[in-house]
């Protein structure tokens, strides 16, 4: 499986999900979160930032369901789902990720035809630091 | 030329030229891009020695040096490399024409010579530092442009009601297109809606027949002022107005971080592309629309302007892409079913279609809006005869 290839800005957000927490930048002038993570506010053109914990709650706004061909490991456990959420306290901040059937579950655990746009669901954290999503109400 | 009056009509392309397509071609990128380039250097009638502009775009192996050194080009006072793959073919020529209406070129050359077919995948590539944007989509298995294509259609099918068959609408307007054009891969190859509905998924919601061919080929075109167009061999197809966009919070192919991602570059190039343009999206006769996906046309269909917004699906209904529909698609079969050279193949084909010469000519076509990849910072172009 691919791993993160973090850069600069990016590496606080896995430092902190390796931790178990989910948190996105925010700018430390204006308080604009921003995302992906970059070096100054479009909206203020400040440099400071902060990592801003977020509930983890969210709600599904779109899906997919890849088949191969794919990169060998992901073959492997094609069909599985990759789902894009929006955090419910930024809507316009959206996190790519998996729908799994619980906390360290396999990409494919969860079934694609029980997915629904506008679902909500919440973060969980595998030992390996990726950020995985749950229903909230399976 | 008065600041503000853009290049309207001020060059023009004057010759086009390719390489066959196929899955297959033994030749290597860069002997196919001197075909096609020579090609359409005879087709204008011009002597390469006069060529002093090349523009291309990113992914392309073939560099402008390569190319200077085997085609026997003189000196060279413009090169161009634009940015974001397929979303750069229709900025070629933008910047040639550019280049050439203020006086920093005389003759340009566009091209872009591709091996898909045949060479790898380029998501296939992970021994690079991905983009960015990649750490935060490929470990979740979001790996191919189908995949976030797939991402924006699902939302879209959703948003709007839309439905398969208007997917199935775009793939049978450039097949049958296709049918008729015995240059294309899928030439005497009939697509059915059952065949479509029933094919293998490639990423759900996207099948197979959503998706583009893997094509080997090279295409170019070539670019000359306008007074220098009326002394060519062939028919000037004028550059009439010529947009890129790259909409601000934009971030590449996966727009998912924009504040609206059903609103992606195509628009912003559409607001540039019409404000310098004598007509309006009604009074296009034929339209070349990036088709590495079918989600794209619909998508583009409303950031041109040739619909609203959400009823890009309604529009593709009863036959309005076919011939003699409302608005003529991809008529040489585009990248779904003629060949997929990055979008290039969509820039000869509008020049035959303002030349008369198509093989699904629509008659007395005189306008055409080609464009380049949606999703990605794009680029756009309206021709004229």
């Amino acid at each position: 499986m691919l791993t993160p290839v973090t850069d600069s800005d990016g590496a606080p957000f896995w430092r902190y999900a390796a931790r178990g927490e989910l948190r996105v930048q925010a700018c430390g002038a204006c308080g604009e979160p921003r995302f992906p993570p970059r070096p100054c506010c479009p909206h203020c053109r400040s440099f400071a930032s902060e990592w801003r914990l977020m509930s983890g709650q969210g709600r599904i706004w779109s899906w997919v369901v890849p088949h191969p061909p794919l990169l060998p490991d992901y073959a492997a456990l094609a069909p599985y789902n990759v789902i894009l959420v929006e955090l419910a306290e930024a809507p316009r901040i959206r996190l790519v990720g998996n729908l799994v059937s619980a906390p360290g579950a396999a990409l494919d655990s969860f079934p694609p035809d029980r997915i629904r746009i506008g679902a909500r669901v919440r973060a969980v954290f595998t030992g390996d630091g990726l950020v995985q999503w749950v229903l909230e109400r399976p | 030329m008065p600041a503000g009056t853009g290049l309207k009509d001020a060059t023009a392309i004057v010759g086009i030229g390719q390489t066959p397509f196929a899955r297959h071609l033994p030749e290597d990128e860069r002997t196919l891009a001197c075909r096609a380039v020579i090609a359409a250097l005879d087709d204008a009638g011009i002597a390469p020695g006069e060529v002093d502009a090349l523009a291309s775009y990113t992914m392309e192996e073939t560099d402008e040096v390569e190319l200077a050194k085997a085609v026997g080009f003189g000196d060279l006072t413009f090169f161009s490399k634009i940015g974001f793959g397929g979303g750069g073919s229709c900025a070629t020529v933008a910047h040639l024409a550019s280049a050439i209406a203020c006086g920093q070129a005389t003759v340009g050359v566009a091209w872009r010579s591709r091996k898909r077919g045949s060479g790898p995948r380029p998501w296939t590539n992970t021994a690079v530092q991905l983009p960015t944007p990649a750490q935060w989509t490929r470990p979740f298995g979001l790996l191919r442009p189908a995949d976030e294509i797939a991402m924006l259609a699902r939302r879209w099918l959703h948003e709007y009601g839309a439905t398969r068959d208007h997917l199935f609408n775009v793939a049978l307007a450039c097949r049958n297109r296709a049918n008729q054009n015995p240059a294309a891969v899928m030439y005497e190859r009939p697509l059915t809606r059952e065949m479509y509905m029933s094919s293998r998924w490639i990423s759900e919601p996207l099948c197979l027949y959503d998706n583009c061919l893997e094509t080997d080929g090279a295409l170019a075109c070539v670019v000359v002022s306008a007074e220098r167009a009326r002394d060519c061999r062939r028919r000037p197809v004028y550059v009439h107005s010529a947009a890129q966009g790259l909409p601000a919070q934009h971030h590449g192919m996966v727009n998912y971080w924009n504040d609206d991602p059903l609103t992606g570059p195509a628009w912003t190039a559409a607001r540039h592309l019409w404000k310098h343009a004598d007509f309006t999206p009604p009074d296009v006769d034929v339209a070349q629309i990036y088709d590495a996906f079918t989600p794209l046309v619909p998508l583009s269909l409303e950031g041109y302007g040739f619909c609203a917004r959400g009823e890009g699906g309604a529009f593709t209904e009863g036959g309005a892409l076919e011939t003699g529909g409302r608005l003529p698609l991809n008529t040489g079969g585009g990248g779904l079913s003629e060949a997929y050279v990055h979008g290039f193949n969509l820039i000869n084909e509008g020049v035959k279609q303002l030349r008369g010469t198509s093989t699904a000519q629509v008659p007395g076509a005189a306008t055409c809006l080609v464009t380049a990849g949606e999703g990605v910072p794009t680029s756009a172009l309206l021709l004229r005869n």
